[in-house]
């Protein structure tokens, strides 16, 4: 006998009322979790055109059916609850008990599982950020082919909410011809001289797109000739810091999305926590209402533990 | 002859008191939804607060906020008596308030009514407010460098990108003003030297928005710079371009914004006035019928509950006549030789002096 406690009927009564409302928390608390997960799969989908891969899908879909099967798991409970004073309806909870103790350790390792997998996939995220910027930057200019004319819109709306330019930093825009050839005057010599100068034949720039530009910047934003001192009055390309944004968009989104699930971490505890609770109540009650049954209705009942108690949830 | 009069038995009169404590308390609800309204409205009005100007229009949400809290004072306090208005013993302790209650809340009312028509009569403040405060914005947005105006700049940006909308009507308000400080202008350069001189004022006008006006949807790179020059772009046409730039201006943008939320704030109110005006309608019939039955003396029969014991008119009149004799409280009644206790007939008897005869008629006749 493993964590031995004495119940008289009394007791008993009071353990199966509180166990009760304890239960109907425990299901909302799944609600809860539930939520977390649609809530964190549609932010995980908005930005979807720049994300390579689909892995880091795994958090929000594993939230979402422990949410459910925890609903409906916490939802039995609370029905054994109110039948376990009643000695002609508990017999035929008996069987299904143990099943459901096996379940309810089954939703406590996942959810712990879901903690560690949301540090564990960071790197895959970022990687999967690296190479959809990559191609988004590189088909900025394609607004006239179908399957990426959303790309150009896509970009400025992630660059402007978020506050950032290009993949590591807005130097990625000077290695990529987001001008399309259809807004190029090739008659004009320094469109040729420029399309001479590299292997590839691209229009190459040291310019940005608008939407990298900083509006809490104090001078009116400078796009184009970055590298240039010349070129503006008054400007000094080393050390402006405040004329575009100058953080990475890949960085910038890898913060939030961690921001978000480091941020969800303490309420996923504390429904660990929670489940681990009713499970250890469940036990105790349907102990001590066994035991109530077998002594054939005396005063007091000694709970009986299987041999395992201790070490079930692992 | 009474207006709406309606039979109430015990238990309907029983019913009706429960029935007004529970509406009473939805009312208290509702006072509390008017004031967080009226909170919202201020927060949403004060977030924009820098690119408004001139007119004060806070007395809306000022005007929510009071009638919210007064409506949830109100509410409690009429079911406190509904509560108490099922024990005709207890109904004793407030028979003498509910009229007033009644009256002060009646009145009340007219406040929540003229709270909803202010929702809908603001727009037209608010849109020269707008412009106002917009115009000014534009003006400073170059000034970054003077307190108190350097987040102006900031402010325009924001509010372009967020509304989607340029300048105050329309993207040509940026080719009015100078947008571009002295401080980030060559003036040893001949172009800016002819653009200064070229106007009266000296100012440095140019064809050109800001970035924050570019559009998102547009298929080409942004268009910033010499818009109205069709040759400065390659296939570039500026009449027919629509998708380069924001083509609403942001007054109209943020006139939208707001009157879509003083519409949903307007609509609640009504509603919540109708409720008011019901629960109201249903504690003056409790009261009548209660009066009626203490009238009778049994506390188990039935009586009438009216609106008005007489007639309109008749109403109307005998208050206006108490209204006009309240002020004539500390004047003597002369009717009576100013004795209000004797009750002589006014037609009385001629005083002949101490022994009362009258004078003997003369025969003489000369």
């Amino acid at each position: 006998m493993l964590l031995k406690i004495n119940f008289t009927q009394q007791r008993r009564v009071r353990l199966a009322q509180g166990l009760w409302l304890m239960s109907w928390l425990a299901v909302m608390c799944g609600a809860f979790i539930f939520c977390l997960g649609v809530y964190l799969k549609t932010e995980l989908l908005r930005r979807n055109e720049v994300m390579e891969n689909t892995e880091i899908h795994m958090v929000p879909n594993i939230l979402m059916m422990v949410g459910l099967a925890s609903i409906g798991t916490n939802w039995v409970a609370s029905r054994v609850c109110q039948d376990s004073l009643d000695a002609t309806r508990f017999p035929r909870w008996k069987v299904l008990l143990l099943a459901w103790f096996a379940l309810a350790a089954l939703l406590c390792c996942l959810l712990i599982a879901v903690v560690v997998l949301s540090y564990a996939l960071q790197g895959r995220l970022e990687e999967s950020l690296k190479v959809g910027l990559r191609n988004g930057i590189r088909f900025y200019k394609d607004t006239d082919v179908p399957g990426r004319c959303f790309q150009k819109e896509t970009i400025d709306r992630l660059q402007m909410e978020f506050r950032c330019c290009g993949n590591s930093n807005f130097r990625d825009w000077f290695e990529v011809q987001w001008v399309s050839n259809r807004y190029l005057d090739f008659t004009s010599k320094d469109v040729k001289d420029r399309i001479r100068s590299n292997v590839d034949g691209r229009y190459l720039l040291d310019g940005v797109p608008f939407s990298c530009c900083n509006p809490a910047s104090p001078r009116p934003c400078l796009q184009y000739h970055l590298t240039d001192n010349s070129a503006h009055y008054n400007y000094d390309f080393q050390s402006e810091e405040l004329n575009l944004h100058s953080r990475g968009c890949r960085q910038a989104l890898i913060d939030y999305y961690m921001g978000l699930m480091n941020s969800t971490g303490p309420g996923v505890l504390s429904v660990i926590l929670r489940q681990m609770t009713v499970a250890a109540s469940l036990r105790y009650l349907q102990a001590a209402v066994e035991g109530a049954m077998a002594l054939g209705g005396t005063q007091r009942a000694r709970r009986e533990t299987s041999p395992g108690e201790g070490s079930r949830n692992h | 002859m009474a207006v709406l009069r309606v039979k109430f038995t015990k238990t309907r009169r029983d019913k009706l008191a429960q029935v007004l404590w529970i509406l009473n308390w939805i009312s208290v609800a509702t006072g509390a939804i008017l004031f967080s309204l009226g909170l919202f409205l201020k927060v949403e009005l004060n977030k924009r607060g820098e690119l408004m100007a001139g007119k004060d229009i806070q007395y809306v949400p000022n005007m929510l906020i009071a009638v919210g809290l007064i409506a949830c004072a109100i509410n409690f306090l009429g079911g406190k008596i509904c509560y108490d208005c099922v024990d005709t013993t207890k109904f004793l302790r407030w028979k003498l308030i509910m009229l007033p209650y009644i009256i002060c809340t009646f009145f009340f009312t007219f406040c929540v009514l003229v709270g909803a028509l202010m929702c809908y009569s603001m727009r037209g403040e608010l849109e020269e407010s707008l412009n106002l405060g917009l115009t000014e914005a534009m003006r400073f947005y170059k000034d970054t460098d003077t307190p108190g105006r350097c987040f102006l700049k900031r402010t325009v940006d924001v509010l372009q990108i967020e509304f989607q909308c340029c300048g105050n009507n329309g993207y040509k308000d940026w080719f009015q003003i100078q947008w571009i400080s002295n401080r980030y202008l060559d003036m040893s350069q001949k172009e800016v030297v002819d653009r200064l001189r070229s106007n009266v004022e000296g100012k440095y006008l140019i064809d050109g928005v800001p970035f924050s006006c570019c559009n998102i949807n547009s298929p080409r790179p942004c268009i910033q710079q010499q818009i109205t020059n069709n040759s400065a772009h390659f296939n570039y046409e500026h009449q027919t371009e629509e998708l380069n730039l924001w083509m609403k201006g942001c007054r109209q943008a943020l006139l939208e914004h707001y009157n879509y939320i003083m519409q949903s704030i307007g609509l609640a109110v009504l509603i919540t006035w109708l409720f008011e005006l019901s629960v109201l309608t249903g504690v003056r019939y409790l009261q009548t019928s209660l009066e009626n039955v203490l009238r009778q003396g049994d506390p188990n029969s039935e009586s009438d509950g009216w609106l008005l014991e007489n007639s309109f008119m008749e109403t109307a009149r005998t208050n206006l006549h108490i209204i006009k004799t309240l002020g004539k409280n500390n004047q003597i009644d002369t009717s009576n030789n100013g004795d209000p206790n004797i009750n002589i007939p006014s037609t009385s008897k001629a005083h002949y002096g101490p022994d009362n005869m009258p004078p003997k008629k003369t025969s003489e006749a000369s």
